[in-house]
């Protein structure tokens, strides 16, 4: 095992390097749509609904059949790594959206209603009173949502894209079991260490709010 | 690498009527092994993991390794624990089958867990008060009230499984992976396209039945409850987003 890891250090650290940008690049992008579209979700009660179900919808495809109808949308190559990052994005997105909105939902009530008799104008209310305090529950999505992106980058590797999980192919193909496990250690290694730096993140912008970061 | 192609091409397998008839390799055939597959997987981890988590969750012992399983099971990528039973087994139907089974377990044991801690201890009480029997109180009380969780763990572990089941075709599983993979293989994007469609309307049929079910088993009474909860947020901040969270939370595969 730790011949292994001296031998191929360098493509193992080439293949993590591709794993991290793979799977937290969509978060990103997840979550800045999810942030309007959630919010409309709120403000147009109507809309809610309808946008629960799509994000439902959306996010009970299957990982490999969303990577390979993305060529078909996108018009990229079956290569490309695109389709993973858009692939991951929209599975963020699905999940976000329905935590964004059910996090502003759960916020509503005194403190938005003392923002209001301050004068405060929708928009400064939603940045200033809104987000801060619906932060916990939408940093515990982030915190779902990028443990799942990063255990199904892996599956990319199929389509020659995976970071990781070419690890997986290579002792598929070798018949060894060294490169898989150091693969599945680095990855839910990673998928630790990301879950812990959004409960440090949550920490440091939320010190009012100490119960709800479990 | 395949490059674009007119978009009346990606339907030609979908849409070639020889494709659909019953055959070794036809859609239906395929169609129905995927199927199969997962939901022989479901049932053995739904035989394993329903009856650890109600103990854990009645008896409340053993509650770290409920919660620690489910985040684990949601950590471990999938296609890795597959390659490892490949290479550990050989391929075929059993190692394939175990490494769904294993993947299935988490999101079943976690919210079926959860599904009975959140049931209102009042309730539990008054079942206790009444004089039911431990066992009485598991399955007539704590067990309908936590039926909307137990029965989301249940569709996410179906979508996981249903999901790894398609990569599994990478190490010679049948199913509707076959033409994704086999489509790459020969360059035939049209397979490949015909293979990812069905399994997504796959899977969210799975689901809508899932839901179905969900919406025949549940007590009115708890699935009002259940509303009414929801209805409550909007007026003060609950920690119930916190427990609600969970289940949503392994679905994608």
């Amino acid at each position: 095992m730790i011949e292994y890891i001296q031998n191929n250090y360098s493509e193992i650290l080439t293949d993590l390097g591709q794993h991290i940008w793979l799977a937290l690049v969509p978060v990103v992008l997840g979550v800045i749509f999810a942030l309007p579209v959630g919010y409309l979700a709120v403000r147009r009660g109507w809309l809610y609904q309808p946008i629960v179900n799509l994000g439902g919808v959306l996010y009970s495809i299957p990982s490999l059949a969303l990577f390979l109808i993305m060529p078909a949308i996108l018009g990229t190559g079956t290569l490309s790594p695109l389709n993973i990052v858009v692939s991951l994005a929209v599975y963020t997105f699905a999940l976000l959206t329905r935590t964004v909105a059910d996090a502003l939902l759960s916020v509503q009530g005194q403190a938005t209603q003392a923002a209001e008799a301050m004068g405060f104008r929708p928009f400064r209310q939603l940045l200033q009173v809104e987000l801060p305090m619906a932060l916990p529950v939408m940093l515990a999505g982030v915190r779902v949502a990028t443990v799942a992106n990063i255990s199904l980058v892996s599956v990319g590797a199929l389509i020659g894209v995976g970071g990781l999980g070419a690890l997986f192919t290579r002792g598929l193909q070798l018949g060894f079991m060294e490169p898989i496990i150091v693969g599945i250690v680095l990855s839910v290694l990673l998928a630790a260490v990301c879950d812990i730096a959004i409960v440090l993140l949550q920490r440091r912008l939320t010190p009012w709010d100490r119960v709800a970061t479990r | 690498m395949i490059t674009p192609v007119p978009l009346f091409n990606y339907f030609g397998f979908l849409l070639d009527p020889a494709n659909w008839g019953w055959s070794d390799g036809s859609i239906p055939q395929r169609l129905v092994e995927h199927l199969g597959y997962t939901v022989l997987a479901v049932l053995i981890a739904a035989a394993i993991a329903l009856p650890i988590g109600l103990l854990i969750g009645h008896t409340n012992r053993g509650a770290f390794l409920a919660i620690n399983i489910g985040n684990a099971g949601r950590a471990l990528p999938t296609f890795g624990l597959l390659s490892l039973m490949v290479v550990l087994m050989g391929t075929g139907l059993v190692p394939a089958l175990i490494a769904l089974v294993v993947l299935a377990v988490p999101p079943i044991l976690a919210s079926t867990y959860a599904g009975i801690r959140a049931v209102d201890r009042s309730a539990v009480d008054a079942a206790v008060g009444m004089g039911m029997r431990p066992t009485e109180v598991l399955f007539r009380a704590e067990v309908p009230m936590a039926l909307p969780l137990i029965m989301s763990g249940l569709r996410s572990s179906t979508l996981q499984v249903c999901a790894t089941a398609t990569v599994a075709a990478y190490v010679g599983l049948g199913g509707l992976g076959r033409f994704l993979i086999d489509g790459l293989a020969r360059n035939q994007y049209d397979q490949v396209f015909a293979g990812a469609v069905l399994v997504a309307a796959l899977a969210i049929a799975l689901d809508l039945a899932g839901a179905g079910l969900e919406r025949a088993v549940v007590s009115p009474g708890v699935r009002q409850r259940g509303s009414a909860r929801r209805g409550r947020r909007r007026g003060a901040r609950s920690t119930d987003t916190s427990t609600q969270e969970a289940p949503t939370a392994s679905t994608a595969g």
